[in-house]
């Protein structure tokens, strides 16, 4: 199936806001709400960092769909969380809906284990507006 | 489809370049790469293996100024061309809303080219979407090998061979060379922004 979900102003900016308390109030550096297609629907940045999300984006999804192509050989589903741990910066992926991806960027100041908790927070808020 | 973002004013636009394996798909947009370096503002993106072939995808966006008063951002995707790799194929697929089709004119890859066609057509139905009606552009890459003696198939055979039914807009191109590059992604770019116009209304 395609993929074909569409935003409204209001959406974005109510996006934008759970968003923006959940996370980059957190001190998380970068959020991007992106589609599958790797589209980059929402994108907030804390200011101290400036990533090329369009292209973080397009790699993003084609790493999650390889992902979930490995997910159904061994007989699952997907998996729906992925994190990749660097030495400054980590990059954390969580499913939002089907076809939406929500991507975090952040460093060692914050703990994987809050940052966890908090995307599970603006997920289910998400959730409830699309 | 092309994501329209209303607050930013911003249209995604996904364009991708299908073709059979060392085509020139790559070639294409590297070509585009330095060609219009001063309009692109990120470096391209390449996932390769060993020899240089295209592992993943090759990612390269494109500011082409505003229509209707939304800014459009080009996003140009080649896949992998090997045979094997269909799985990655279709993931780029994902969302696509124009194709060039990168057809390799050496006479040898003549079955190469049909089935790669054939491929990107089912593909595509796995996605609910029909060849006969995206956006889809033809180029016959290779042009230049006739001047180096290697036998290559006359546009009308790739014509007859590839567009019979399709009828798309087809180029004699060398991406190497970089002649009719910027020709093909004009016209796939007015293609699939136009039929765009009426939702941005």
């Amino acid at each position: 199936m395609d993929f074909t979900i569409e935003f409204d102003k209001q959406q974005i900016e109510s996006i934008e806001n759970i968003l923006q308390e959940e996370l980059i109030d957190l001190g998380v550096q970068s959020v991007i709400l992106m589609d599958l297609a790797g589209n980059v629907i929402v994108n907030l940045e804390n200011g101290d960092s400036s990533h090329d999300v369009y292209s973080l984006a397009a790699l993003a999804a084609g790493n999650y769909g390889a992902v979930s192509a490995m997910a159904n050989i061994i007989g699952e589903q997907e998996f729906s969380l992925l994190f990749h741990k660097g030495e400054e910066e980590s990059i954390h992926f969580s499913k939002v809906v089907e076809d939406l991806l929500l991507l975090t960027i952040f460093n060692k100041n914050v703990s994987l284990g809050f940052l966890r908790l908090k995307v599970a927070e603006a997920i289910k808020r998400i959730q409830v507006l699309i | 489809m092309a994501l329209i973002n209303p607050k930013k004013k911003e249209v995604q636009v996904k364009i991708v370049y299908y073709g059979p394996g060392r085509g020139g798909k790559t070639t294409n947009l590297e070509y585009i790469n330095k060609k219009f370096k001063k309009r692109i503002q990120n470096e391209m993106v390449t996932v390769k293996t060993y020899g240089d072939r295209t592992l993943f995808f090759d990612f390269l966006p494109f500011d082409i100024g505003e229509i209707k008063g939304h800014s459009i951002k080009v996003q140009l995707y080649t896949v992998p061309g090997q045979v094997k790799y269909n799985a990655t194929r279709r993931l780029v697929l994902r969302g696509v809303d124009g194709l060039v089709f990168v057809a390799d004119s050496m006479d040898l890859r003549r079955e190469m080219n049909i089935r790669s066609l054939q491929n990107l057509k089912e593909n595509l139905e796995t996605f609910n979407k029909s060849i006969f009606n995206i956006p889809l552009v033809l180029q016959y890459n290779k042009r230049d090998l006739e001047e180096e003696g290697i036998p290559i198939l006359s546009t009308d055979t790739l014509q007859r061979d590839l567009n019979s039914r399709l009828k798309a807009p087809s180029f004699a191109a060398s991406a190497v060379k970089g002649d009719n590059v910027a020709a093909t992604m004009k016209k796939i770019i007015a293609l699939t922004v136009g039929s765009l116009r009426k939702k941005l209304e």
